[in-house]
């Protein structure tokens, strides 16, 4: 039997890019070990996750930042659908938002640099919220990039910790995915 | 709480009030089967809450933490507790029972090892989406993450092999718990849910009252299960059949969970489109009909692989376009444009990229499909139909079936499967084992009912025919059922021929010796150039051993001999086995080589006629003269 040379595309063939999802859950013990098991079990590569409880106390709000071409993130938010506690996913990488992040960053510091620090944390909008003789903590609160940035200029006086919180992300004007969970 | 012996409203003259008052005794107070009264407890809960949703068997084996059910089993007369002698045997029997019934099957085991041993029967379940409730008790709540005797983090373990699952901790939420379990698994996609219930749940005194199906809905926002397709897509599917000259049905499992049989033939008379299926989809229309072509995949037809290759429309039901039907995706039916209808939106485009995706319930999907269909003339596929016989008699003629078994009085596989078929009126349901007589019991089963094909497809579990065939049996007594499995896979759970014994359950087991694991010994031969490595597999006498369970056996070793045995088996009222010493070195063909497309089966009659043998194995060992002795 003859084959047509064109060869069937696979799913998942395309382009990898950075995804952000939203996810409104369940507020219940084991829900995030539910999401989190899932995305290892199907090989979902998640870069960040951060979760909290929303307006009600009944549901918690899930920002995950996955790379995949759109096939691939597409069927992580069906998986991500078919757990029971999952109320609502939403891919809003193309959507108009704001994105941020938090970042505490301990920097090492002598007498001699801790002024430098902090003028280079001052022009990243970003604040000293610790000064110690050895060290001190800087705060930012930005885009993902603009804190990337600010972590390698810090780089160079010694970086001893360093915590993100991962994105989380609103869209702009007036909708709001809470008010889209069907009760 | 009433206390015991206590009747609430007792001496009311009203008739309601007296009424009521007996209903409050009911719900708060238990006559127990030994007599006097005893408050309600969380187990009673659990037993009500199983009858309620309409299920009435329990499969299943007690241990410490789930005593407490055991203590008040008796008092709900309704519910049938079978003692299985392991719990994977629990499990596969609640599956077979579900999948023959499409009622919820049921299954229950203690904590820590009786509940992993129930894991294998649930990961079963859940590959081929099948409604399961798995119940299993945990240490009383103060004990939870102390590592306490028999405890395991189960609900951990069984998380990503259940539809849902839940600890419950508390006897009040027994009730709500239990229905909403019923309600996702058998509702959308079907699949197990797991219920870990402490011991305190389980004997805590509870008032509380079921739950109405309205309430678990309502109580269920993230799950509300799409049944119907969006018109648009299904009327431009009607288009793209009413363009198609090539088109073709693939039917998969969802349309037998779904019900949908007979819209799919008034579909395919209508349009004049053959109906092809899957492991899980045999079933979806007499084989007998003639839009009925055949078993797809792996080591289905090669007519109806071929015409996949060559379709231009294929039209997938309730099926996933898993690796087993698909093979190499790249080399797929190049030539289709793909629709895919299915209840999971998660399955549309996983496997493969669809042109034209419905997401929907098969039954309300093809409803809405029907009326668009323009009426084909069948003359307008004589071509096609014409291509379609003609390749049919070409690979059907290939096998050994219907001829090969009487050659040289060699007991081959597929005979004795088209015997006990047979023999059994095309009526019977038949599980199978997993294994090449698996693949045995598809080809040749020649069925001609919905779910009378029972096999564990998307786990491909040994050990499922047995405990699975109970589970049937019991489900759908008017029906035989047999239970077809390997010698290998029946060594697994063979345990169980002491709970058909005791329990007087009817299965009828063929079992399929080829002295071998028939299946890996083929892989060894065919892809491992013939290195084999334990596929030898020595067994006991089965007719001793069936002695010692107390069950009727008989052994058959030459094709006169089948159909004797298969009606002195039916004659039984109880359960009864066959030993068939069938051919030792029987390929299942044709075969797909793992990796490769649909239009690369090995087939041993093919046009080539090679010989796939290669590499040390010595000269080629002739299927037709299967080597005698070998380790019994
Ligand atoms: C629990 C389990 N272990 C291992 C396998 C891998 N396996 C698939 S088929 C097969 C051989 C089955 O032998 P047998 O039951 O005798 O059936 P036959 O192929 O001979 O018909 C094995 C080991 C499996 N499917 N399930
Ligand atoms: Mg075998």
């Amino acid at each position: 039997m003859s084959v047509g040379t064109s060869a069937r595309s696979l799913p998942g063939s395309g382009e990898e890019r950075r995804h952000l999802i939203v996810a409104i859950v369940n507020n219940k013990p084991g829900v995030l070990n539910r999401v989190a098991s899932l995305m290892r079990a199907r090989n979902f590569n998640i870069e960040s996750l951060a979760v909290s409880v929303t307006e009600r106390s009944d549901t918690s709000r899930m920002t995950l930042t996955i790379v995949g071409d759109e096939v691939h993130v597409e069927q992580a938010a069906k998986q991500l659908y078919k757990l029971i506690d999952v109320l609502k996913v939403q891919d809003v990488t193309d959507d108009s938002t704001v994105e941020h992040e938090l970042a505490l960053i301990k920097v090492r510091a002598t007498k001699r640099s801790r002024p430098e620090i902090v003028s280079v944390a001052e022009m990243h909008r970003a604040k000293v919220v610790d000064l110690g003789d050895e060290a001190v903590i800087v705060e930012v609160v930005g885009e993902p990039a603009d804190i990337d940035a600010l972590v390698e200029l810090l780089r160079e006086f010694g970086i001893k910790e360093l915590v993100r919180t991962g994105s989380v992300v609103m869209s702009r004007g007036s909708g709001s995915i809470e008010e889209q969970v069907k009760r | 709480m009433a206390e015991p012996g206590h009747v609430p409203g007792a001496g009311s003259s009203a008739a309601i009030a007296s009424e009521r008052a007996r209903r409050e005794m009911l719900r708060d107070a238990r006559v127990t089967s030994r007599g006097g009264v005893r408050p309600r407890i969380g187990a009673d809960a659990l037993c009500e809450a199983i009858l309620l949703q309409g299920s009435d068997t329990i499969w299943g084996y007690p241990g410490g933490v789930i005593l407490p059910l055991y203590d008040v089993l008796a008092d709900h007369p309704g519910l049938r507790h079978i003692l299985v002698r392991h719990e994977q045997a629990a499990a596969h029997a609640a599956d077979g029972y579900a999948r023959a019934s499409g009622k919820v099957g049921v299954c229950l085991g203690t904590s820590g090892p009786g509940a992993t041993n129930l894991v294998t029967g649930v990961g079963t379940a859940m590959l081929d989406s099948v409604p399961m409730v798995a119940i299993t008790g945990n240490v009383p709540n103060a004990l939870i993450g102390k590592d306490a005797f028999q405890e395991i983090d189960i609900t951990g373990i069984t998380l990503p092999m259940t539809k849902h699952n839940y600890l419950v901790r508390s006897a009040d939420e027994i009730p709500y718990v239990i229905a909403e379990a019923f309600h996702i698994a058998r509702s959308g996609r079907p699949g197990p849910v797991h219920v870990d219930i402490t011991k305190d749940a389980l004997m805590g005194e509870t008032a509380a009252t079921h739950p109405s199906a309205a309430d678990i809905e309502a109580g269920l926002p993230g799950y509300r299960p799409k049944v119907d397709g969006h018109p648009r897509q299904i009327k431009l599917l009607a288009e793209a059949i009413a363009g198609a000259h090539r088109p073709v049905i693939l039917a998969g499992h969802g349309v037998l969970i779904a019900g949908a049989e007979r819209e799919l033939l008034e579909l395919a008379r209508a349009a004049q489109i053959p109906i092809t299926w899957t492991l899980l989809g045999i079933g979806v229309i007499d084989e007998k009909d003639p839009l009925a072509y055949g078993y797809m995949g792996m080591h289905g037809w090669k007519h109806v692989n071929r015409a996949i290759q060559s379709a231009d429309l294929l039209i997938g039901i309730g099926m996933r376009f898993d690796d087993r039907v698909t093979g190499n995706v790249r080399t797929y039916a190049p030539k289709a444009k793909i629709a895919h209808i299915d209840i999971d939106p998660a399955e549309i485009g996983k496997n493969v990229v669809a042109d034209l995706p419905i997401v929907g319930d098969a039954k309300h999907v093809l409803d809405a499909l029907l009326p668009l269909i323009t009426k084909v003339d069948p003359a307008i596929r004589t071509d096609y139909f014409a291509e379609l016989a003609t390749w049919r008699t070409e690979s059907e003629g290939s096998s050994w079936h219907g001829s090969g078994g009487f050659r040289d009085g060699v007991l081959s596989a597929d005979f004795v499967v088209d015997r006990i078929a047979a023999g059994s009126g095309f009526d019977a349901n038949l599980t199978a084992d997993v294994g090449q007589n698996q693949m045995w019991v598809a080809r040749y089963g020649a069925f001609r009912r919905p779910n009378s094909h029972i096999s564990s497809g998307g786990l491909g579990t040994m050990g499922f025919a047995l405990p699975a065939a109970m589970g049937a049996a019991v489900a759908v007594p008017e029906k035989v059922s047999w239970a077809i499995a390997g010698d290998g896979g029946f060594q697994m759970t063979l345990q169980e021929l002491a709970t058909v014994v005791q329990e007087r359950i009817p299965v009828k087991i063929a079992l399929m010796d080829n002295k071998k694991l028939g299946m890996i010994r083929q892989w060894q031969e065919i892809v491992y150039a013939g290195n084999y490595h334990s596929e030898q597999l020595a067994g006991p006498d089965y007719l001793k051993l069936c002695e010692a369970y107390g069950l009727p056996a008989w052994k058959v070793s030459t094709p006169d001999q089948a159909d004797a045995a298969v009606a002195a088996a039916l004659a039984e009222d109880g359960p009864a086995l066959i030993w068939f010493e069938i051919a030792e070195r029987q390929n299942v063909y044709p075969m797909m080589p793992a990796g490769k497309g649909l239009s690369d089966l090995i087939d041993k009659w093919g046009d080539d006629g090679e010989d796939v043998t290669e590499g040390d194995a010595g000269p080629r060992l002739d299927p037709m003269h299967p080597t005698e002795g070998g380790p019994k």
